[in-house]
């Protein structure tokens, strides 16, 4: 293919990516260097049904003239980056002047927002993601080795975790772990301890959220490793076979090497959804005791009468950063492997 | 089911006298677009407003409960794409910040007379809203509970705590007490409520500096502990709508909650209709004796946008002024703690007006007021939960909200 032949086919696409993916994400980059301008603030009185109180209030003529000369706000540079709420690295520095020994430094950090966010997000991400290649592949072999009428049901039923909508999902579990529900009662029952809240314990719920999370993306790697199944070369299976391979042999030396490409594809789109996990903790309630990334900028955007667009940005930006962190060994080795074979 | 059928009734009834409504109303021409909240006395009075639709008149209404996140944009375009968005004491701060709603001095001397000077929200001397439902959070008891044990109605914080231990100890109910715990706007909201018992300030006077790491914030955090002690460990996962269902499995003796919702605890239409007639409202505990109720007073009220034509807000103002008049109010006194002219609490009003005699005080209106919700909502969980103290919980808090004031701009 020309170069001239390539541009023709590739440049819709680029269009596409650089007005729905490179543009907003050069806007929000440039929305977290700016907070809002300084409030001009006037004294007032504010009367209502419950009696007079002094009360301060924003002087609006004043404003409206700032606002117009710069509507982007004030450019505060990396420092929303670096402020409390998000890298911290001046309250690091602190701690780590003032603390005594590493255990106090550890937790004095994990109390700082981004970091608490930050801990449980790639603990999430860490564990899910394995555990869902591993029982995805597991009911994917399960899966091909069953009669074939049976095959339709199983496969329907398995995918269903998949369909749910992911916050739909969670809420149903929510109410199933319930003390008063069907899974909360009868883990009560199997443990003999009527005391036992899967949602109070901050432990138990990041147990809850992963195998929520297992159970929620485990179809998709199971579907995708089934589809990889029915391509794996049967003469290879059969001279293992004559070589006396069993069963697990022949899983360990043929069909795991074989459909290894497909296991860094689920890999790679798991560490990124994984990496922006958000749905179950608003469906669970567990903010309490799991916040991630993206519930921190769910809160600057919606909790706050005023939404914190600078913050909410940052936050983002930094996101961005961790998913490329996480996915680059991943590229890195695939690149390595199209150079070999190339 | 009473209650539907009123409401039922009502609602036709409104919908055959349109036509003598118009004259009512007389309103030439113009637009009202409406944008509300989603609960039923606000359906009432966005139903009541649009009786004054005609060939000329355009009356329109979205309730949704994400209101608060679409009016500042909705407003912000000129014209507004609504021109009548009802308020709460929290939401209409952010539409006085970013100045998008207009001073209504004027049509209240025109078309206000029947309005009570309760109603009139004044900013810097100037009507931006008007007022015409109260609400606040106050407790609910289970009086056959409380006359079975000989316990009286606790006024204060430690009477609740005794009482709810009692309780306990008899083996009674294993959790007595419940309370919207959960992380985020409604365990702020709980600390708003106790910590305006104490009597302190959140900011120190006329400026955006927390002031709440003293004695006041210690206080406040180690009563909201001393609650969690006879609540379901569930209790971080409680909202208003997560308790109502536990109250009526008769698993609760106490329980805060908003007056809004009062009505259908103790309505007939309950699906526990035996506890529901055992359930009584009482002012929210002081935190001493004599104290005030530690609660937060809020209002419900509309205002009128900036960027629209004044022909538009003359037609909003009057045909909001039908939907609050004092005979729509009469129709459906039960709905809510109406601050309008003629109406009589019911019984559902106990526990708001309750907090009213015992002088409650009103939620701050000030612009970063928000800022110290959304950073309390994050930052007192640990402390319940006993990871951390409460001297933390209050540098965590103080932290969180100064970097958000400073993004903000109230802070330097």
């Amino acid at each position: 293919m020309t170069h001239k032949e390539f541009m023709a086919f590739i440049w819709p696409s680029l269009l596409a990516m650089a007005l729905f993916i490179a543009i907003p994400i050069i806007s929000v980059a440039y929305q977290s260097m700016f907070v809002e301008h300084e409030q001009i603030m006037i004294e007032t009185e504010t009367c209502g049904p419950f009696g007079c109180t002094p009360e301060v209030a924003v002087d609006q003529d004043a404003m409206r003239k700032i606002r117009e000369e710069a509507p982007a706000g004030r450019f505060n540079g990396l420092e929303t980056y670096t402020n409390s709420s998000h890298l911290a690295t001046d309250e690091i520095t602190e701690i780590v002047a003032t603390s005594e020994n590493f255990g106090e430094i550890r937790d004095r950090i994990m109390n700082l927002p981004f970091y608490k966010a930050l801990i449980f997000t790639l603990s999430y991400t860490f564990i899910v993601t394995p555990l869902v290649i591993v029982f995805g592949f597991i009911i994917a072999v399960v899966v091909n080795s069953i009669p074939s009428f049976l095959k339709g049901p199983v496969i329907f039923f398995s995918l269903l975790p998949m369909i749910v909508t992911p916050l739909v999902g969670s809420l149903v579990l929510f109410w199933m772990i319930d003390s008063r529900g069907v899974v909360g009662a009868f883990l009560q029952y199997l443990f003999a301890d009527p005391s036992l809240s899967l949602k109070a314990s901050p432990t138990l719920t990041w147990v809850t959220l992963f195998v929520y999370g297992v159970w929620h993306s485990a179809p998709f790697a199971f579907v995708v490793f089934y589809a990889g199944l029915q391509t794996v070369p049967s003469d290879t299976l059969e001279s293992s076979m004559v070589d006396g391979a069993n069963r697990w042999e022949q899983i360990r030396f043929v069909v795991m090497p074989y459909l290894l490409p497909l296991a860094t594809f689920v890999a790679l789109m798991q560490l990124m959804d994984n990496f922006r996990i958000f749905e179950p903790i608003i469906g669970f309630s567990a903010s309490a005791s799991a916040t991630s990334l993206s519930y921190l900028i769910y809160t600057d955007l919606r909790e706050a009468e005023t939404p914190l667009f600078g913050s909410a940005a940052a936050t983002s930006m930094l996101t961005i950063v961790g998913v490329i962190i996480l996915l680059l060994p991943v590229l890195f080795r695939n690149a390595r492997e199209f150079n070999r074979k190339a | 089911m009473k209650f539907k059928l009123t409401t039922a009734l009502v609602a036709c009834g409104l919908a055959m006298s349109t036509t003598a409504a118009l004259a009512d109303c007389g309103i030439e021409s113009g637009s009202v677009r409406i944008l509300s909240n989603d609960f039923e006395a606000l359906h009432v009075i966005a139903d009541a407003a649009k009786t004054c639709a005609s060939d000329s008149v355009e009356v329109t209404s979205n309730a949704t409960t994400e209101h608060k996140n679409i009016q500042v944009p909705a407003l912000t375009t000129n014209p507004a794409s609504y021109t009548v968005p009802i308020v709460a004491t929290n939401s209409i701060v952010p539409l006085l910040n970013e100045d998008l709603i207009r001073p209504l001095d004027a049509y209240v001397e025109k078309w206000g007379q029947q309005l009570l000077p309760q109603q009139l929200i004044k900013v810097d001397g100037k009507v931006m809203a008007i007022a015409f439902m109260a609400n606040a959070q106050h407790l609910f008891y289970r009086k056959d509970i409380l006359d079975e044990h000989g316990i009286a109605v606790p006024g204060t914080y430690a009477e609740l705590i005794e009482a709810s231990k009692m309780l306990k100890d008899k083996g009674v109910m294993e959790y007595p007490l419940a309370a919207n715990f959960k992380p985020g706007w409604n365990l702020a909201a709980e600390f708003v409520n106790t910590y305006l018992g104490t009597g302190g300030d959140f900011f120190k006077a006329g400026s955006a500096e927390l002031d709440i790491d003293n004695a006041n914030g210690i206080k406040t955090l180690e009563t909201l502990k001393a609650m969690t002690d006879y609540m379901s460990p569930d209790y971080v996962t409680y909202d208003t709508n997560g308790v109502k269902p536990i109250w009526e499995a008769n698993e609760l003796a106490f329980a805060t909650s908003w007056g809004s919702r009062a009505s259908a605890y103790i309505g007939d239409d309950s699906p526990a209709p035996e506890i529901a007639k055992a359930t009584a409202l009482a002012a929210m505990p002081a935190l001493t004796d004599g104290g005030v109720p530690s609660a937060a007073l809020w209002w419900d009220g509309f205002t009128i946008a900036k960027n629209i034509s004044d022909e538009d807000a003359e037609a909003s103002f009057r045909a909001m002024m039908k939907g609050i008049s004092p005979q729509v109010i009469a129709e459906n006194q039960e709905l809510a703690v109406w601050l309008v002219d003629g109406y009589e609490p019911t019984p559902a009003a106990d526990g708001v007006v309750a907090n009213l005699q015992g002088k409650a005080r009103p939620y701050p209106m000030v612009p970063y007021m928000g800022l110290l919700h959304t950073a309390l909502g994050d930052n007192v969980i640990e402390y319940l939960q006993g990871s951390e103290s409460a001297e933390q919980a209050l540098d965590d808090i103080t932290a969180a909200y100064n970097t958000a004031a400073k993004e903000a701009g109230f802070l330097n």
